[in-house]
This record gives C-alpha cells, structure tokens and sequence, in this order.
C-alpha cells in the first residue's frame, strides 16, 4: 500500500485529531526536551549499574506532547525499520503505554534494546521536525521508546506475537544476536519450526558479550530472548556451524533454508611494535572478559588485567563501552585515545556525554605508535604522536595527518584496542561457493539471499561492523525473502 | 550438558575423561580442539581432543591439573556432565604421506599428539616417536603410540625409565641415523622451542601445535595472538599447529605467564577450600 496515504488516514483517526485540538502547535514547541533520569555520574563511574534510569510516566507523557503528529512524519524515513514514531508516541500520549509497546513491536522487535542503543542522534531523531526546521532538540524518541518497551517488560503482561499455524518446516540460523533474534521471531510468526544454532554457551551475540550491563542490562536482553522461546525458537548453544557440523550436515538433517548471522566477531589489531606483550587486549577480549565471563566479579574463574593508568584506542561505542567499564573497575586514569577531534568519533553522542561526565580523559588527535614492555613483558608504557587534521578522506571526514617529531611517552597498565572488527570467516570458509566481497563480507541480494539458494544472511556479516537496529532490520527483510523462497520452492 | 562416560588415571595428576559428544566425534579430525567451561562461573579452556569413538559417539579429553579448571575437571567423576563444551575447533593437521615423520611428544602433549602419529602411520609413513616425561610415571599412553609408531624412543629427565634425557637427545638421535622429512612437536612451550631449534639445525620442515591462553576459541578476541614469521596470528583459528620455524616461542612463553600470579591465588584459594 501506499505509505504517504496509509499515514494519512492513520493520521485522521478521531483519537488522533482529537489530541491534536488538545493542545496548540505553538505551545507545544514552545515546551523544553525531557532529560533522562541518570545516576550521578560520580557515583555510576563506581558500579557497574544502568547509566540511564528510564523516564516517568509523567516525563514521558510530557515528552510525548512535544510531537506535533506531523502531516509528513519525517523521523520514520530516519529508522531503519520504519519504526510508526508519531503513533506510538501519541498513545504514550494517551497514557495507553502497551498499546505504544505493541506499535513499537509491529516493526521492531526488541525495542527496549534500541531504545538504549540506537545512535537515534543520527536517525530518527536527525529526522524530526524540530531538527530540521526548528533547530531545536528533538523530541526524544529513543527515550520514549525505552520507556513503551520497558513499561511493557515491567508489566508482566508481554504480548506473544501471534503464530500462524505449524507448516513443519525446518530453517536454522547461523548465531543468536540481533539478526538472528529478529529474523527467528518473524520465522516463528510465519509458522516455521526454528532453530538457532550459537557457537558460545550465551544466546545474544553482542548484545551480551560487548555491550556492558551499564548500558544494556542483560535482564533487558533476557527477557526478549525468553519472548522468542515462548514462541516455540529453539536455541542450541555450544553449537559452531562449519565445525560442530557443516551447512551441508544440517540440509541432511531435514532443514530446509539457513539465516547466517554471524557477525563481524574478529577484533583487528594496528600492527604496531609490541602490540603482543601482555596487559593489551582486543576491546573483544576485554569486554568478553569481564560480560560475558564475570571476570570482575567475585568467585568467577575466569581473570583480567586491570591497573591504575588504561589507556582505550579508538572512537566508537565499543572504545567508549571499554574505557567505562575500566573506570568502573577502580582504573585511576581511564583514556580514551583517538586520532581524530572528538566531534568526529563515531560513539553514539549520548556515550561520549556520560564518558566526559565520569571522568575519562580524551586525548583526541594522538595515535599510539610503539608499546614498551618490562622485562616480564607486561606493558608499562606507550609512545603517541600527535595528529592534524588534512583533507576529507572517503567516508567525508578528515583525515588525520601524523605531525612527525611529535612523539611522547606516557605510563599505561593496559591497553584495550578498539579500531574496530572485520566479519567473522568461519561460514564463508566453510560453505563452497558461497561469494563474499573483499572485505570478507558475504554478498546478497535486495531479499537477503547469497550466491547460495538455500542460504540467507544479514547483519554484521553482510555489513561489517554496523548497528543493532541494522542488523534487525536485515533479519525482518530476510525471514521475509525467506518465506517467499520457500513457498516459491514448494509450488514448483 | 556432555555426560562423562569414563574416567582413567594416567598418573596422580593426569586423567583421561571419555565424554559423549556425537557430534563432535563425528566431525572432528587429528589436531582439533574443544572448549569447556565448568558451571556459571567457570572459565573456558582449550583442550585437543586425544580421540575419539564415533560408533560410541564420544571423544577423549587428557588433563592434567595445572590451574583451577584443570582441577575441578580431573575431580569429575564417570556420570557427571560437562556444563559447555564446544568444537571441533581450529585447523586439522595436514596428514599426507611424506616417507618418515618424527613424532616428539612432551608431559601431556602425547595425548593430541596420539590421532597424529595414528594418522600418518595409516596414511603409509614411517613413524618414529620420541616420548619425554620428567619420569616413569609420568609418561602416558606408552602403549597406544607404539602401536602406531615403527619405532618408540622414551626419555626421562631422571632416567627412571627408558634413556636419561631431554627429548632433543632422543630426536637428535634418530635425525643423525636417518632421513627425516617432517617432524611434529606437542608439549610445554618450553620443550617445543627446543626441539624446533634442533630440527631447524638439520632443515627438516617442522610443526608444532600451540597451547596458547584463549578465551572464546572461536576467533573472537585475539587471546591467543601470537606472533608466526613476524605476523599476528589467532592460534585459535589460524592454528593451532604452525610452522615451528617460524614461531616465536619467547613471545608465547611471555603470553602464557600473563595471569600467573592470579592464576596461583586462585588455585590456592580453591584448593583451600576443597
Ligand atoms: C562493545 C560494542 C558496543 C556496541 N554498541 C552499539 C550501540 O550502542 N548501538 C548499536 O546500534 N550497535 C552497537 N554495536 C554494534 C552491534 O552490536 C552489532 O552491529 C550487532 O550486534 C550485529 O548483530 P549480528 O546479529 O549481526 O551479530 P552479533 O551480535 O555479532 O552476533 C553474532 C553471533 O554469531 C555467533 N557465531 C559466529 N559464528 C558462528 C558459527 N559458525 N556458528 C554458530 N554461531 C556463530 C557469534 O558467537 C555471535 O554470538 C556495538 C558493538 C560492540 C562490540
Ligand atoms: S528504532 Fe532506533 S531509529 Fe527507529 S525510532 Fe527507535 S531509536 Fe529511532
Ligand atoms: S581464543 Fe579468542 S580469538 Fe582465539
């Protein structure tokens, strides 16, 4: 159907305009942007509890005044999943917080995870009104959307997607994070019997080995993984496809179509002199470390190297997650490391506010160059050299330019590198035929499928290191080029 | 969950656990490894698979104690289940036929080495094996390599048995007697370095496989990074046999101390209150 038109009338509904005639546009824009109710960020940087304590039922619904209800929802062309904004806020509105839930759940299916980890300042919220014409903060959306899910999550009353009848059709997905979630959940809803194979002994993907419960509680997380088992998903853990058992096994055993979502797990290091010595890490192996193995916590086996100086390369939410959590565990200084200004580091904007709050430091236009080690080979320094900044490279920044001679030394404990993951090359070295790019990404078409019939994929895998909401996005778009598959396979 | 089917005592320290795991012993080849984890709270460890019995539908795990997991693992008794076990992991060994392969195995590095010596010898090559152990009592599965061996060297540190030793003694010997075309070295890093000195004396190509600290085992984390003909690579799965020529063993042996200190606590401290 016609989107514009399907907004339209949407939009005309009675309890729609009657909200509208509640309250002037004027009045409404002239209201100031909510803020989230957080932890004293001098106390959080001590605990390793959520940031972000959510919004009240009464800060939500004057938020959800401040939307205008556009005739041209702009913000919904900003998600990637089409997420209907303007509806779902306006029940918040209401106060009808499940009916908000269930908006939400009709396009995306882990809302109280994007509610805290989409980098809305790019997306929806770069889309709203008050961005773009207004120039003044958006109305806070991802707020709001945390709010809907984790009112629905709190509740007790979470709503079971319906479930078409049982076709006994088998399909199998290659990883347990959040393309595989989404896909899985739109897979139960067609009716097919659902297998999702994960390689580690958790279900989550990243969502629980990298992302810190500071951020995203892993009880968020649970709880949507549980609403996927209630509709019958069945989850094997333990399981490497490619190893455990090939693709090729698994067709034998009666499955029928794969979704592999295995994303883009494997760390890169800079290749700089004494990278190797001990007490410097991959943000991967720190973050599953502490996460995924409860390094920090009391009883658990598994350690970590921590210390008083920790210095975290790179800019993103994974440099950002990694420098948090050291500070949290007792770190004295906790740096993050960027060769560029601040302004250009990829981090989720939100991130870098509470990282400046708790106290890290930035040394924004430095690039390690060299570690130096004691003679146990435990690191105890790093040489940095400064950075200007040149012409805009490929991807529109600009490009950082050693300044030569300006090299210097400081003490660090440990070092975490965080300059990013390069997809996980299991799966493509272990299907034959099965085309990627040079990058080690696997190629697909517009429905999700690969050079191989039989076999979809999305997320991380097929991107590179992108987003959750990407990645669900893809596992939505490829359960439903899936099913067309299928049901073209069986007419023939 | 992987029900431990039986258990044997190769010496005080080191156990063999036969584990069902069908699907694993379907899939898995010479120089494979899995990961296990013990309850909740337990770290994930590598261990190379000795064997397996596919009809059975299990697979042979040698261990001897050297940390807290190694511990809680050898106490498990026929019965018990494993929490998390995961594999097969890493590249299979390359089993071709070559003419005469040197098999050096050192401590508990004789049990991966077993389905390697197996291997070569069913794929027609002459196979000689040098076993090393501090002592009589600690050399293992003595018996299940001669079978697979035309020839078994042993060499012991106190003389206890066989000839009083290190393994490069024992390797030397035999180079010296006859041509070698390939050698394969399992044991303590520190055995291993030594031993691809010696065949690098002679030019003879070498591999030897590495027991690296790793977390995930699947690639993820870069744990078990190394340093092979000056590039990183992830033992987990680049390896976990390399070029012995080619590695850097100073390097490895200074990884592998990186959490001696905690790893003493913590074993003190489990052991106290066993
Ligand atoms: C620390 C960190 C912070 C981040 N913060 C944000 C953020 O704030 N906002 C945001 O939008 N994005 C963030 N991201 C990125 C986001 O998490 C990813 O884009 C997203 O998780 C990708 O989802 P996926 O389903 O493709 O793969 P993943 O979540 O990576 O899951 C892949 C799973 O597949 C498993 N697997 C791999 N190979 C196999 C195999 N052969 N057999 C079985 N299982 C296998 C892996 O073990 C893993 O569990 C962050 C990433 C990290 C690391
Ligand atoms: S899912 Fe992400 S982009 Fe879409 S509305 Fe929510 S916060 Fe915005
Ligand atoms: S153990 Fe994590 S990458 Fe090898």
């Amino acid at each position: 159907m016609d989107l514009k038109k399907f907004y339209k009338e949407q939009r005309a509904q009675e309890w729609r305009a009657d909200i509208r005639k509640d309250i002037k546009t004027k009045e409404r824009v002239s209201m100031t942007r909510t803020k989230m109710l957080e932890q004293d960020p001098l106390v959080r940087n001590h605990n390793g509890k959520e940031v972000n304590l959510g919004l009240t039922e009464k800060l939500a619904m004057e938020e959800a005044r401040r939307c205008i209800d556009c005739p041209d929802p702009t913000c919904i062309s900003g998600c990637p999943v089409n997420i209907y904004i303007p509806k779902f806020i306006k029940k918040i509105e209401i106060g009808d917080f499940l009916g908000a839930a269930q908006i939400l759940k009709e396009t995306n299916s882990l809302p109280a995870v994007c509610g805290r980890v989409c980098p809305q300042e790019k997306q929806c919220e770069a889309n709203c009104f008050y961005t773009i014409k207004l120039g003044q903060p958006p109305v806070a959306i991802g707020f709001l959307e945390r709010f809907a899910a984790d009112y629905e999550q709190n509740s007790g009353k979470m709503a079971v997607p319906e479930i078409a009848e049982s076709n006994g059709i088998k399909v199998a997905a290659v990883g347990s994070g959040p393309a595989s979630l989404a896909w899985a959940t739109d897979m139960a809803r067609f009716g097919y019997d659902v297998t999702v194979f994960e390689a580690l002994h958790e279900i989550g993907g990243v969502l629980k080995y990298g992302i810190p419960d500071f951020r995203l509680p892993n009880s968020v997380v649970d709880v949507e993984i549980n609403n996927v088992k209630s509709m019958g998903v069945k989850f094997v853990t333990n399981f490497v496809v490619g190893r455990t058992a090939s693709i090729e096994d698994l067709r034998e055993q009666g499955f029928k179509a794969f979704f592999v979502a295995s994303g883009a797990g494997l760390p890169r290091f800079m290749n700089i002199p004494g990278e190797n010595f001990n007490g410097i890490f991959s943000s991967n192996e720190f973050l599953t470390r502490i996460n995924l193995m409860g390094a920090a916590k009391e009883d658990y086996d598994t350690p970590v190297s921590l210390g008083k100086n920790i210095a975290v390369i790179g800019g993103g939410n994974t440099a950002m997650d990694s420098v948090r959590m050291a500070k949290r565990l007792g770190a004295e200084r906790a740096m993050i490391v960027y060769r560029r200004t601040r302004e250009e580091m990829p981090a989720r904007l939100e991130e870098v506010h509470h990282a400046v709050e708790e106290e890290i430091e930035f040394l924004n236009l430095n690039n390690p160059v060299e570690y130096l080690a004691d003679d146990k080979g435990r690191v105890t320094h790093m040489i940095l050299q400064k950075m200007e900044l040149g012409e805009p490279d490929d991807s529109g920044r600009r490009r950082p330019i050693p300044i030569e001679g300006s090299e210097y030394k400081i003490p660090v404990d440990v070092v975490v590198v965080a300059v990013g993951v390069s997809p996980n090359p299991l799966i493509p070295a272990s299907v034959k035929g099965l085309k990627t790019t040079k990058w080690g990404t696997i190629v697909v078409n517009d429905d999700f499928q690969t050079s191989i019939e039989d076999i979809f994929a999305g997320g991380d895998i097929v991107r590179g290191g992108a987003t959750v909401i990407l990645a669900m996005g893809d596992g939505r778009d490829a359960a439903t080029g899936m099913d067309e598959y299928i049901k073209n396979k069986i007419k023939k | 969950m992987n029900k431990i089917i039986s258990k044997e005592h190769f010496s005080e320290n080191v156990v063999k656990l036969v584990i069902h795991a069908p699907d694993i012993a379907k899939s898995r080849k010479p120089g494979h490894f899995v990961m296990v984890k013990l309850g909740k709270k337990g770290e994930r460890i590598p261990l190379t698979i000795a064997g397996a019995d596919t009809k059975a539908g299990t697979i042979d795990l040698v261990i001897q104690v050297v940390g807290v997991t190694s511990q809680k693992l050898t106490a498990l008794n026929v019965g018990d289940e494993i929490t998390d076990l995961a594999g097969p992991l890493g590249q299979a060994t390359h089993i071709e036929k070559v003419g005469t392969v040197l098999a050096a195995g050192g401590g508990v590095g004789t049990a991966p080495l077993l389905p390697i010596v197996e291997g070569f010898k069913k794929a027609g090559n002459r196979v000689i094996t040098v076993l090393a152990a501090r002592n009589k009592d600690l050399l293992i599965l003595e018996d299940q390599i001669r079978k697979y061996s035309d020839e078994v060297i042993i060499m012991t540190d106190d003389g206890s048995y066989g000839t009083k030793g290190l393994v490069t003694h024992g390797m030397e010997e035999v180079i010296k007697r006859e041509k070698v075309d390939l050698a394969i070295v399992i044991g303590p890093a520190v055995m291993m370095k030594f031993a691809a000195l010696t065949t690098k004396k002679f030019n003879i190509k070498t591999f030897a496989s590495l027991n690296t600290i790793m977390v995930d085992g699947t690639g993820m984390c870069g744990a078990c990074r190394i340093t092979v003909g000056g590039k990183t690579k992830f033992v987990c799965v680049d390896g976990p046999e390399f070029d012995a020529h080619q590695v850097d063993f100073d390097q490895m042996l200074m990884r592998l101390s990186a959490y001696k200190e905690e790893e003493a606590v913590a074993y003190e401290k489990h052991m106290a209150n066993l």
